[in-house]
Protein backbone atom coordinates (compact mmCIF):
# COMPACT_ATOMS: atom_id res chain seq x y z
CA UNK A 1 0.00 0.00 0.00
CA UNK A 2 1.26 3.51 -1.00
CA UNK A 3 1.09 5.87 2.26
CA UNK A 4 -1.44 8.64 1.43
CA UNK A 5 -2.29 12.15 2.38
CA UNK A 6 -5.55 14.19 2.48
CA UNK A 7 -4.89 17.74 0.72
CA UNK A 8 -7.69 19.84 -0.38
CA UNK A 9 -7.96 20.50 -3.88
CA UNK A 10 -10.22 22.86 -5.91
CA UNK A 11 -12.31 23.15 -2.53
CA UNK A 12 -12.54 18.86 -2.02
CA UNK A 13 -10.62 16.79 0.17
CA UNK A 14 -8.51 14.39 -2.03
CA UNK A 15 -6.26 11.37 -0.91
CA UNK A 16 -2.91 11.79 -3.09
CA UNK A 17 0.47 9.87 -2.61
CA UNK A 18 2.53 10.73 0.10
CA UNK A 19 5.23 13.38 -1.24
CA UNK A 20 3.55 13.70 -4.31
CA UNK A 21 4.90 16.42 -6.52
CA UNK A 22 2.26 18.91 -8.22
CA UNK A 23 2.98 17.58 -11.31
CA UNK A 24 2.33 14.23 -10.39
CA UNK A 25 -1.40 15.52 -8.46
CA UNK A 26 -2.11 16.56 -11.94
CA UNK A 27 -0.94 13.30 -13.99
CA UNK A 28 -3.14 11.66 -11.40
CA UNK A 29 -5.94 13.91 -12.26
CA UNK A 30 -5.29 13.84 -16.07
CA UNK A 31 -4.39 17.60 -16.37
CA UNK A 32 -2.23 18.41 -18.89
CA UNK A 33 -0.02 21.41 -17.16
CA UNK A 34 0.03 23.50 -20.20
CA UNK A 35 -3.62 24.21 -19.72
CA UNK A 36 -4.00 25.04 -16.13
CA UNK A 37 -2.50 27.12 -13.42
CA UNK A 38 -2.06 26.28 -9.91
CA UNK A 39 -1.99 27.96 -6.76
CA UNK A 40 -0.31 25.92 -3.94
CA UNK A 41 -1.44 27.44 -0.79
CA UNK A 42 -2.08 30.95 -2.09
CA UNK A 43 0.92 30.76 -3.66
CA UNK A 44 1.14 30.53 -7.46
CA UNK A 45 3.34 27.71 -8.52
CA UNK A 46 5.07 28.30 -12.35
CA UNK A 47 5.16 25.14 -14.50
CA UNK A 48 8.46 24.79 -14.63
CA UNK A 49 8.69 24.09 -10.49
CA UNK A 50 5.76 21.82 -10.19
CA UNK A 51 7.89 19.16 -10.74
CA UNK A 52 10.04 20.49 -7.48
CA UNK A 53 6.95 21.18 -5.29
CA UNK A 54 5.56 18.53 -3.17
CA UNK A 55 2.12 18.56 -1.08
CA UNK A 56 1.99 17.60 2.59
CA UNK A 57 -1.06 16.64 4.59
CA UNK A 58 -3.84 19.68 4.95
CA UNK A 59 -2.55 21.46 1.84
CA UNK A 60 -4.51 23.63 -0.17
CA UNK A 61 -3.87 23.37 -4.01
CA UNK A 62 -6.23 25.60 -6.47
CA UNK A 63 -6.39 24.41 -10.24
CA UNK A 64 -7.65 26.64 -12.50
CA UNK A 65 -8.30 27.27 -16.40
CA UNK A 66 -9.95 30.10 -18.68
CA UNK A 67 -13.57 29.70 -18.88
CA UNK A 68 -16.33 31.60 -20.55
CA UNK A 69 -17.26 34.73 -19.68
CA UNK A 70 -17.78 38.93 -20.04
CA UNK B 1 -9.87 57.85 -41.39
CA UNK B 2 -9.63 56.87 -38.07
CA UNK B 3 -6.99 56.59 -35.86
CA UNK B 4 -5.70 53.13 -34.60
CA UNK B 5 -7.53 51.55 -31.39
CA UNK B 6 -4.19 51.27 -28.77
CA UNK B 7 -4.92 49.84 -25.41
CA UNK B 8 -1.59 49.32 -23.25
CA UNK B 9 0.23 49.63 -26.27
CA UNK B 10 -0.98 46.96 -28.44
CA UNK B 11 -3.17 47.76 -31.47
CA UNK B 12 -6.78 45.89 -32.32
CA UNK B 13 -8.20 46.26 -35.29
CA UNK B 14 -11.53 46.08 -34.26
CA UNK B 15 -13.03 48.61 -31.64
CA UNK B 16 -15.68 46.01 -30.62
CA UNK B 17 -14.24 43.35 -27.75
CA UNK B 18 -16.76 40.56 -27.14
CA UNK B 19 -17.46 38.13 -23.99
CA UNK B 20 -16.97 34.65 -24.33
CA UNK B 21 -19.75 33.42 -21.48
CA UNK B 22 -23.26 32.26 -21.74
CA UNK B 23 -23.36 31.13 -24.79
CA UNK B 24 -25.40 27.86 -25.66
CA UNK B 25 -22.81 25.79 -27.00
CA UNK B 26 -19.20 26.23 -27.92
CA UNK B 27 -19.77 25.95 -31.70
CA UNK B 28 -22.23 28.88 -31.69
CA UNK B 29 -20.23 30.78 -29.64
CA UNK B 30 -17.38 30.88 -32.01
CA UNK B 31 -19.26 31.36 -34.63
CA UNK B 32 -21.07 34.61 -33.11
CA UNK B 33 -17.15 35.78 -32.57
CA UNK B 34 -16.20 35.58 -35.54
CA UNK B 35 -19.28 37.29 -37.37
CA UNK B 36 -18.65 40.28 -34.76
CA UNK B 37 -15.00 40.87 -35.75
CA UNK B 38 -13.75 41.02 -32.73
CA UNK B 39 -10.07 40.34 -32.25
CA UNK B 40 -10.38 41.14 -28.14
CA UNK B 41 -12.25 38.23 -26.25
CA UNK B 42 -12.79 38.16 -22.54
CA UNK B 43 -12.44 34.94 -20.67
CA UNK B 44 -12.99 34.33 -16.74
CA UNK B 45 -11.25 32.31 -14.36
CA UNK B 46 -12.48 29.09 -12.54
CA UNK B 47 -11.58 26.12 -11.34
CA UNK B 48 -10.89 22.86 -13.38
CA UNK B 49 -14.00 20.50 -13.16
CA UNK B 50 -11.90 17.67 -11.79
CA UNK B 51 -15.10 15.50 -12.31
CA UNK B 52 -15.27 16.42 -16.14
CA UNK B 53 -11.19 16.99 -16.55
CA UNK B 54 -10.65 20.27 -18.27
CA UNK B 55 -13.97 19.72 -20.54
CA UNK B 56 -14.87 23.46 -19.47
CA UNK B 57 -11.68 25.01 -20.50
CA UNK B 58 -12.07 27.62 -23.32
CA UNK B 59 -8.69 27.41 -25.06
CA UNK B 60 -9.67 24.32 -26.97
CA UNK B 61 -12.38 26.48 -28.65
CA UNK B 62 -10.52 29.44 -29.26
CA UNK B 63 -7.11 29.32 -30.88
CA UNK B 64 -5.09 31.91 -28.70
CA UNK B 65 -3.19 32.51 -31.50
CA UNK B 66 -5.92 34.62 -33.61
CA UNK B 67 -8.15 36.19 -30.54
CA UNK B 68 -6.10 38.18 -27.40
CA UNK B 69 -7.45 36.75 -24.52
CA UNK B 70 -8.33 39.07 -21.95
CA UNK B 71 -9.06 37.97 -18.81
CA UNK B 72 -11.49 39.24 -16.69
CA UNK B 73 -11.50 39.40 -12.40
CA UNK B 74 -15.81 38.82 -12.62
CA UNK B 75 -17.10 37.31 -9.61
CA UNK B 76 -14.71 39.63 -7.66
CA UNK B 77 -16.30 41.26 -4.43
CA UNK B 78 -12.88 42.15 -2.95
CA UNK B 79 -10.17 44.10 -4.29
CA UNK B 80 -7.72 41.13 -2.30
CA UNK B 81 -9.50 38.53 -4.55
CA UNK B 82 -9.56 40.58 -7.73
CA UNK B 83 -5.53 40.54 -7.30
CA UNK B 84 -5.31 36.95 -6.83
CA UNK B 85 -7.21 36.16 -9.71
CA UNK B 86 -5.52 38.76 -12.03
CA UNK B 87 -2.50 36.80 -11.10
CA UNK B 88 -3.25 33.50 -11.84
CA UNK B 89 -4.69 35.03 -15.25
CA UNK B 90 -1.62 36.26 -16.00
CA UNK B 91 -0.04 32.87 -15.31
CA UNK B 92 -1.64 31.55 -18.07
CA UNK B 93 1.04 33.08 -19.94
CA UNK B 94 -0.99 35.22 -22.46
CA UNK B 95 -0.63 38.67 -21.98
CA UNK B 96 -0.35 41.00 -18.89
CA UNK B 97 -3.52 42.67 -19.91
CA UNK B 98 -6.72 42.32 -17.39
CA UNK B 99 -9.94 43.36 -17.13
CA UNK B 100 -10.48 44.15 -13.68
CA UNK B 101 -13.83 43.94 -11.97
CA UNK B 102 -14.37 44.26 -8.32
CA UNK B 103 -18.35 44.17 -7.69
CA UNK B 104 -19.92 45.66 -4.96
CA UNK B 105 -23.66 44.53 -4.98
CA UNK B 106 -24.88 41.01 -5.79
CA UNK B 107 -27.94 42.73 -7.36
CA UNK B 108 -26.75 45.27 -9.74
CA UNK B 109 -23.34 43.90 -9.79
CA UNK B 110 -22.28 47.63 -9.91
CA UNK B 111 -18.46 48.39 -8.98
CA UNK B 112 -17.33 48.73 -5.59
CA UNK B 113 -14.89 51.77 -6.64
CA UNK B 114 -13.12 52.21 -3.17
CA UNK B 115 -12.09 48.25 -3.75
CA UNK B 116 -11.66 48.82 -7.65
CA UNK B 117 -8.96 51.59 -6.77
CA UNK B 118 -7.23 49.62 -4.25
CA UNK B 119 -6.88 46.31 -6.77
CA UNK B 120 -6.31 48.69 -9.73
CA UNK B 121 -2.87 50.39 -7.65
CA UNK B 122 -1.45 47.11 -7.21
CA UNK B 123 -1.90 45.69 -9.97
CA UNK B 124 -0.45 48.63 -12.19
CA UNK B 125 2.48 48.12 -9.76
CA UNK B 126 2.90 44.66 -10.27
CA UNK B 127 3.24 45.60 -13.84
CA UNK B 128 -0.65 44.72 -15.35
CA UNK B 129 -1.91 46.42 -18.16
CA UNK B 130 -5.54 47.27 -16.19
CA UNK B 131 -8.64 47.90 -17.87
CA UNK B 132 -11.13 49.36 -15.15
CA UNK B 133 -14.65 48.63 -15.13
CA UNK B 134 -16.08 50.81 -13.38
CA UNK B 135 -19.30 52.89 -13.21
CA UNK B 136 -19.70 56.26 -15.12
CA UNK B 137 -18.85 58.58 -12.98
CA UNK B 138 -15.73 60.99 -13.76
CA UNK B 139 -13.91 61.59 -10.70
CA UNK B 140 -13.19 57.54 -10.15
CA UNK B 141 -12.53 57.51 -13.83
CA UNK B 142 -9.89 60.34 -13.30
CA UNK B 143 -8.57 58.53 -10.16
CA UNK B 144 -8.68 55.14 -12.19
CA UNK B 145 -6.31 57.32 -14.86
CA UNK B 146 -3.47 59.01 -12.38
CA UNK B 147 -3.26 55.40 -10.71
CA UNK B 148 -1.64 54.30 -14.15
CA UNK B 149 -4.84 52.19 -15.49
CA UNK B 150 -4.42 51.40 -19.74
CA UNK B 151 -8.50 51.92 -19.94
CA UNK B 152 -11.18 53.23 -18.83
CA UNK B 153 -14.50 50.98 -19.09
CA UNK B 154 -17.52 53.04 -17.54
CA UNK B 155 -20.51 50.56 -17.80
CA UNK B 156 -23.34 51.49 -19.92
CA UNK B 157 -26.01 50.52 -17.83
CA UNK B 158 -25.79 46.89 -15.37
CA UNK B 159 -24.04 43.80 -16.57
CA UNK B 160 -26.26 41.46 -18.10
CA UNK B 161 -29.28 44.14 -18.35
CA UNK B 162 -29.17 45.18 -22.03
CA UNK B 163 -30.52 48.57 -20.75
CA UNK B 164 -28.56 50.07 -23.50
CA UNK B 165 -26.84 53.63 -22.62
CA UNK B 166 -28.43 55.11 -20.12
CA UNK B 167 -26.52 57.79 -19.08
CA UNK B 168 -25.02 59.41 -22.16
CA UNK B 169 -23.90 62.92 -21.02
CA UNK B 170 -21.49 61.30 -18.19
CA UNK B 171 -19.60 58.95 -20.42
CA UNK B 172 -19.13 61.41 -22.97
CA UNK B 173 -17.96 63.99 -20.32
CA UNK B 174 -15.37 60.95 -19.07
CA UNK B 175 -14.10 60.52 -22.61
CA UNK B 176 -13.80 64.26 -23.04
CA UNK B 177 -11.63 64.21 -19.64
CA UNK B 178 -9.26 61.30 -19.83
CA UNK B 179 -6.43 60.35 -22.16
CA UNK B 180 -5.95 56.50 -21.81
CA UNK B 181 -8.98 54.79 -23.61
CA UNK B 182 -12.44 54.74 -22.58
CA UNK B 183 -14.33 51.36 -23.58
CA UNK B 184 -17.52 51.36 -22.73
CA UNK B 185 -18.29 48.01 -20.96
CA UNK B 186 -22.01 46.16 -19.81
CA UNK B 187 -25.63 46.80 -20.69
CA UNK B 188 -25.66 46.84 -24.72
CA UNK B 189 -29.01 44.99 -25.64
CA UNK B 190 -28.85 45.42 -29.08
CA UNK B 191 -27.48 47.20 -31.80
CA UNK B 192 -28.86 50.43 -31.88
CA UNK B 193 -27.34 50.39 -28.11
CA UNK B 194 -23.65 49.83 -29.46
CA UNK B 195 -24.20 52.59 -32.36
CA UNK B 196 -25.38 54.94 -29.93
CA UNK B 197 -22.68 54.54 -27.38
CA UNK B 198 -20.61 54.53 -30.05
CA UNK B 199 -21.49 57.59 -31.49
CA UNK B 200 -20.35 59.36 -28.24
CA UNK B 201 -16.99 58.91 -29.31
CA UNK B 202 -15.78 56.42 -26.90
CA UNK B 203 -13.29 54.38 -28.23
CA UNK B 204 -14.26 51.02 -27.70
CA UNK B 205 -17.30 48.51 -26.28
CA UNK B 206 -17.25 45.22 -24.44
CA UNK B 207 -20.27 43.42 -24.78
CA UNK B 208 -21.54 39.79 -23.89
CA UNK B 209 -24.84 39.25 -23.04
CA UNK B 210 -26.52 41.27 -26.12
CA UNK B 211 -24.93 38.65 -28.39
CA UNK B 212 -24.82 35.36 -26.51
CA UNK B 213 -28.24 35.72 -25.48
CA UNK B 214 -29.91 37.03 -29.10
CA UNK B 215 -32.19 33.94 -30.19
CA UNK B 216 -29.45 34.07 -33.33
CA UNK B 217 -26.10 34.91 -31.56
CA UNK B 218 -24.12 34.61 -35.01
CA UNK B 219 -26.46 37.27 -36.67
CA UNK B 220 -26.38 39.54 -33.72
CA UNK B 221 -22.56 39.06 -33.68
CA UNK B 222 -22.59 40.61 -37.55
CA UNK B 223 -25.55 43.52 -36.52
CA UNK B 224 -22.95 44.62 -33.65
CA UNK B 225 -20.10 44.57 -35.94
CA UNK B 226 -21.87 46.71 -38.14
CA UNK B 227 -23.45 48.81 -35.36
CA UNK B 228 -20.08 49.33 -34.03
CA UNK B 229 -18.56 50.13 -37.07
CA UNK B 230 -21.36 52.70 -38.04
CA UNK B 231 -21.93 54.36 -34.74
CA UNK B 232 -17.75 55.14 -35.00
CA UNK B 233 -18.00 56.52 -38.41
CA UNK B 234 -21.01 58.94 -37.53
CA UNK B 235 -18.62 59.90 -34.21
CA UNK B 236 -16.16 61.11 -36.57
CA UNK B 237 -18.25 62.21 -39.26
CA UNK B 238 -19.46 64.53 -37.01
CA UNK B 239 -23.79 64.73 -36.86
CA UNK B 240 -26.00 67.62 -37.77
CA UNK B 241 -27.11 70.17 -35.38
CA UNK B 242 -30.53 68.99 -33.82
CA UNK B 243 -33.15 71.90 -34.83
CA UNK B 244 -36.96 71.96 -33.48
CA UNK B 245 -38.28 73.11 -36.45
CA UNK B 246 -38.03 71.73 -39.85
CA UNK B 247 -36.08 72.86 -42.38
CA UNK B 248 -36.34 71.70 -46.25
CA UNK B 249 -34.10 69.77 -48.23
CA UNK B 250 -35.53 70.37 -51.60
CA UNK B 251 -35.13 73.77 -52.90
CA UNK B 252 -38.11 76.01 -52.15
CA UNK B 253 -37.26 77.65 -55.79
CA UNK B 254 -39.09 77.16 -58.73
CA UNK B 255 -41.69 75.84 -57.90
CA UNK B 256 -44.93 75.95 -60.15
CA UNK B 257 -47.73 78.55 -60.16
Amino acid sequence: MVETVEIVVNGSPRQVAAGATLLELLSALSLDPRGVVVEHNRRIVRRPALGDVRVSSGDAVELVQFVGGG
Amino acid sequence: MDTPFVVGGRTFRSRLMIGTGKYADNETMVRAIEATGADVVTVAVRRVDLDRTAEGGILRHLDPKRFFLLANTAGCYTADEAVRYARLAREAGFNDFVKLEVIGDQETLLPDVAGLLEAARTLVAEGFKVLAYTNEDLITALRLEEIGCAAVMPLASPIGSGLGLLNPVSVRTIKRRLKVPVIVDAGVGTASDACVTMEQGVDGILMNTAVAAARDPVLMGHAMRLAVESGRAAYLAGRMPRREVAVPSSPTEGMLD
